[in-house]
């Protein structure tokens, strides 16, 4: 390449800052949704290399659903402390008071009030007019259409046929009171390119995506990791160790781990480029029909 | 290659070492619901390896439901996402597709062909460097043809590849081919497109999509694919024209102060000279400051943090760019733009206007006219309705650092926006300078030059000649200072002193002007530099008669004076300043000017609610305030004569 040149990833990253200093300098009250996982790891990097040697200048929220990995909140924790965030963790009380979680009430019903409610309500009580997401429009074929700045009404939902258009660089920052923005900068990004950025930055990331004996159960023909003692087992059950590691992180009973022995990060590229199964495939939310993430983006599920 | 033989090749290093590396190349495809795009993009996902296990049987659930294409795969549905297009059979968006070989990194715009969905198009276009046209060869070009093409072309995409699909149900014929290319080649000439590849190919069978055809040995070009990776993209980018515009002000601590941004074209450089648009001020590169490190360099499109060696004030929206090499500084825009709003577009109508990191209002003056996307013609046009493309002339409140979007991207292209909707309701491409500006570079070419002897075949007399029989060396005196600082009194009373001496002397006033040459002109921003072009027009063309010139205007800003100086061309131009302050001023205001601005009856009143720049490094300072006119007139006469301009 020539001298004055960027390489795909530089591009990438260039775009992404960019963004994300739009979004700082147009709205009121933007705020990053973090959740720990590896694409949140990459967007908190670039919000560090959008504003040095300033401060990342606005809030890192992370919407708890209560059942997320053990060694998920230990890793959030100390990245907070490292990277000195200005960090809120949001909980829906409601639903801790009834007692939601997703093996008494089903993965649905869990999804909804301890996730999607749960983001609504941390939105409303920040007021916040912009929030940063993780979401690549190669994760899922609904998100492909998705813009870099998703527009929602005052209820948060989002109307496929009533998006903004998105020209070059110019992004349309106004709302009114009480409409939001969700920004996606990485929209552009594939889950391999956050792989060879995350080898590249040498970024720190949640040790479950790497392999490791775990203890796991196997159900309806996925690997679920026994995290803790709220995970009730079937007459007959027995976790066992095995070798296993998580492409994606969310809820550990809703979260899929897969048999392997990759525990760095070049072993990981690897296997995913020999890997024929696309990384949403170990999510148990997404396996109801074609559609089904589409309908939960229309409610206002990220 | 596969990614598994590459690494059982390479060495899982060796591959994040090359990969790395690799270049992006952003494509729009575009044809109609039945050309075979989405077939085509399937067709390229597939065939590069890019579908997973999971997701090809999805798919392979979805085609038995929808497909259209009997037992086999529908290619299609791999890329077609939403549940509401998938059961109308149609793409209603823009989507975006991935994938990746040895060679690039692809993102691949996916476009709908339906008449109404011009804005997607455009949308789509702007970010890309090559476009698909797809064309079925039973068909060939039609008129949805013509309209893609001039869209891809309006945005400015240099390559286009003219895919001749569906080339099996026309039994692979060569003479078809070169029908549709002949056809294609004809239109074309009219578009402005620099590189144009024609491919003959079944995205259906995979034939010339990323396999070389067996079919069709007649055809000795690439496959698209291997097209795609070898196309020549370097040359596209502007690296010549430094434009940065200032998206924040980093201020961590009182120590620092940096100016965040993306390069919209240019590199920039620690030690460089820079102007501060649209104040004109100007300063050095301190340091290029990144996360990763400092920088001696950068280039587009590159975000970086700059510093500079002087405390200017410099705001988001402001333009850092080279003071020898700045871009119009304009508050009359022309431009082509695509209307994307159900209400329509009319002169008279006022938005806002996003440009770089600039926002500000405007009002549309003037639907020029509209264009026929089908067919090209230039159609007159009382209105823009939704999807159609027009040319436009645009007034804006504050004036934009703007390029031609042909030159420049990044500064040639903005976005309009409804004030009480939010709407994004337009995109718009500057076609044009401001007019005054154009006068300028005119300039270039006329045969009145000022000092600097530029002969016209037809002139027989010289300015050396005329110097020579008025026995003087004229010259230029721009006398710059607020309103009441004394710039008239000066201006009329050493007129009168060179007169007596045999001088032949001219002054030029914002009265004299404003009551007849420049009496078309108002107040608004344009209106003004307008006002002071044709002063410094003016000076020019007596410097050519051997005739001086005095300028008494208020000339605010600090570019525009400089802009002044270049426009006048000659060594023997001098900026005076007449330095009184503000307080001075508005105690000598005898017609009022000030008072009836601090009452809010008039705007724009430079001092008031307009700012004044006080020139930094005047050729003559004189202070108004404390000196009488007599003294301040002998100070000028003195300069003049340590010149040997006056006796």
């Amino acid at each position: 390449m020539n001298k004055y040149a960027l390489s795909h990833l530089q591009q990438l990253e260039q775009e992404s800052i960019h963004i994300m200093r739009e979004v700082a300098a147009e709205f009121e009250r933007p705020v990053m949704l973090y959740s720990i996982g590896k694409d949140s790891g990459v967007m908190l990097r670039l919000a560090q290399k959008a504003f040095a040697p300033a401060r990342i200048p606005f809030k890192v929220l992370h919407v708890n659903t209560t059942w997320k990995f053990r060694e998920m909140i230990e890793f959030r924790d100390r990245l907070v402390k490292e990277l000195d965030l200005d960090f809120e963790e949001w909980i829906n009380q409601e639903g801790v008071a009834q007692g939601i979680g997703p093996f008494t009430h089903g993965t649905q019903k869990h999804t909804h009030v301890m996730k999607t409610e749960a983001l609504k309500q941390a939105l409303n009580a920040g007021q916040y007019d912009a929030a940063f997401g993780g979401a690549r429009r190669d994760e899922e074929k609904s998100r492909a259409k998705e813009r870099i700045f998703s527009f929602r009404d005052r209820f948060h939902q989002w109307d496929p046929k009533n998006q903004r258009p998105e020209l070059w660089n110019l992004f349309n920052c106004r709302v009114n009171k009480g409409e939001s923005i969700r920004v996606f900068p990485l929209s552009n990004w594939t889950e391999l390119d956050v792989w060879l950025y995350v080898h590249r930055e040498n970024l720190p990331m949640v040790p479950l995506y790497f392999a490791k004996e775990r203890p796991v159960v196997r159900r309806n023909g996925t690997l679920i990791m026994v995290d803790d003692d709220r995970m009730p087992l079937e007459p007959g059950e027995q976790p066992q160790m095995k070798m296993v590691r998580f492409r994606t992180l969310g809820c550990y009973p809703l979260t899929g781990a897969i048999e392997s022995t990759a525990d760095t990060v070049p072993k990981i590229i690897e296997e995913m480029l020999r890997s024929r199964d696309s990384e949403r495939q170990g999510r148990v939310i997404d396996f109801d029909e074609g559609g089904s993430m589409e309908d939960k983006k229309r409610e206002g599920y990220f | 290659m596969s990614y598994a033989e590459e690494i059982d090749e390479q060495g899982i290093e060796g591959y994040l070492a090359r990969y790395g590396n690799r270049e992006m190349l952003r494509l729009l495809t575009c044809g109609s619901v039945d050309d075979g795009k989405s077939t085509l993009i399937g067709r390229l996902l597939y065939d590069s390896q890019m579908v997973f296990d999971d997701v090809l049987a999805a798919t392979q659930k979805a085609s038995d439901r929808f497909g259209t294409t009997g037992d086999d795969l529908d290619l299609a549905l791999l890329v077609d996402g939403l549940q509401a297009e998938r059961e109308q059979g149609i793409t209603i968006d823009v989507a975006y597709r991935y994938f990746a070989t040895d060679k690039r990194k692809f993102v691949i715009a996916d476009t709908p062909g339906h008449v109404q969905y011009t804005r997607n198009m455009a949308t789509g276009a702007s970010n890309c460097d090559l476009a698909v046209i797809l064309i079925d060869a039973r068909h060939g070009v039609l008129e949805q043809t013509h309209r893609h093409s001039f869209i891809c072309s309006l945005l400015g995409i240099q390559h286009f590849v003219v895919a001749i699909n569906k080339m099996d149900l026309v039994d692979w014929s060569e003479d078809r081919f070169e029908e549709i290319r002949s056809a294609y080649s004809e239109f074309a000439a009219r578009l402005n497109v620099r590189d144009i590849h024609f491919i003959p190919m079944s995205a259906l069978k995979g034939d010339n999509v990323v396999r070389r055809s067996d079919q069709m040995p007649w055809f000795q070009g690439a496959p698209l694919l291997d097209h795609l990776e070898n196309v020549h993209l370097a040359s596209d980018r502007n690296l010549v024209d430094l434009r940065l515009p200032v998206q924040n002000v980093v201020r961590p601590d009182l120590n620092f102060r940096g100016y965040a941004g993306t390069l919209a074209s240019g590199v920039i450089r620690v030690g460089d000279q820079i102007a501060v648009l649209p104040s004109g001020k100007q300063s050095k590169v301190k340091s290029i400051v990144t996360f990763d490190g400092p920088l001696q360099e950068a280039f587009a499109p590159m975000a970086v943090t700059v510093t500079l060696t002087d405390e200017i004030d410099i705001s988001r929206g402001d333009t850092i760019v080279a003071p020898n090499n700045a871009p119009d500084l304009a508050n009359a825009i022309e431009a082509m733009v695509v209307w994307f709003d159900g209400a329509p577009l009319r002169a008279g109508s006022r938005y806002l206007i996003k440009h770089t990191t600039a926002q500000t209002a405007a009002t549309v003056t003037d639907l020029r006219y509209r264009i026929n996307v089908g067919s090209l013609h230039r159609e007159p046009a009382p209105e823009l309705v939704m999807n159609e493309v027009g040319r436009i002339r645009l007034e804006c409140a504050r004036p934009l650092a703007a390029d031609a979007y042909s030159k420049n991207r990044g500064t040639g292209s903005f976005i309009l926006i409804d004030r009480l909707t939010n709407a994004t309701v337009g995109a718009g491409m500057v076609v044009e300078r401001k007019i005054a500006k154009d006068a300028i570079s005119r300039r270039g070419t006329s045969a009145d030059a000022g000092s600097n002897v530029r002969l016209h075949g037809k002139r027989q007399i010289t300015p050396e000649d005329r110097k020579a029989r008025l026995g003087q060396e004229p010259f230029v005196l721009w006398i710059t200072g607020l309103p009441r600082a004394g710039k008239s009194s000066l201006a009329y009373g050493l007129e009168k002193v060179l007169f007596d001496q045999q001088h032949h002397v001219q002054v030029i006033d914002g009265e004299i002007l404003r009551l007849g040459l420049n009496r078309d002109l108002g107040f608004s921003g344009a209106d003004r530099w307008e006002n002071q072009r044709r002063a410094a027009e003016l000076a020019r063309l007596n410097l050519s008669q051997g005739v001086s010139t005095i300028v008494a205007l208020v000339s605010p800003m600090a570019f525009e004076r400089q802009e002044a100086k270049k426009l006048v061309d000659s060594p023997n131009f001098f900026e005076v300043f007449c330095d009184a302050p503000l307080a001075t001023c508005e105690e000598r205001d005898q017609d009022g000017l000030y008072a009836r601005a601090r009452a809010g009856e008039i705007a724009n009143v430079t001092g008031v609610d307009a700012p004044y720049e006080a020139p930094k490094a005047p050729d003559l300072r004189l202070d108004t305030a404390a000196q009488p006119v007599a003294a301040n007139i002998d100070q000028v006469v003195t300069f003049l004569r340590n010149r040997k301009l006056v006796r």
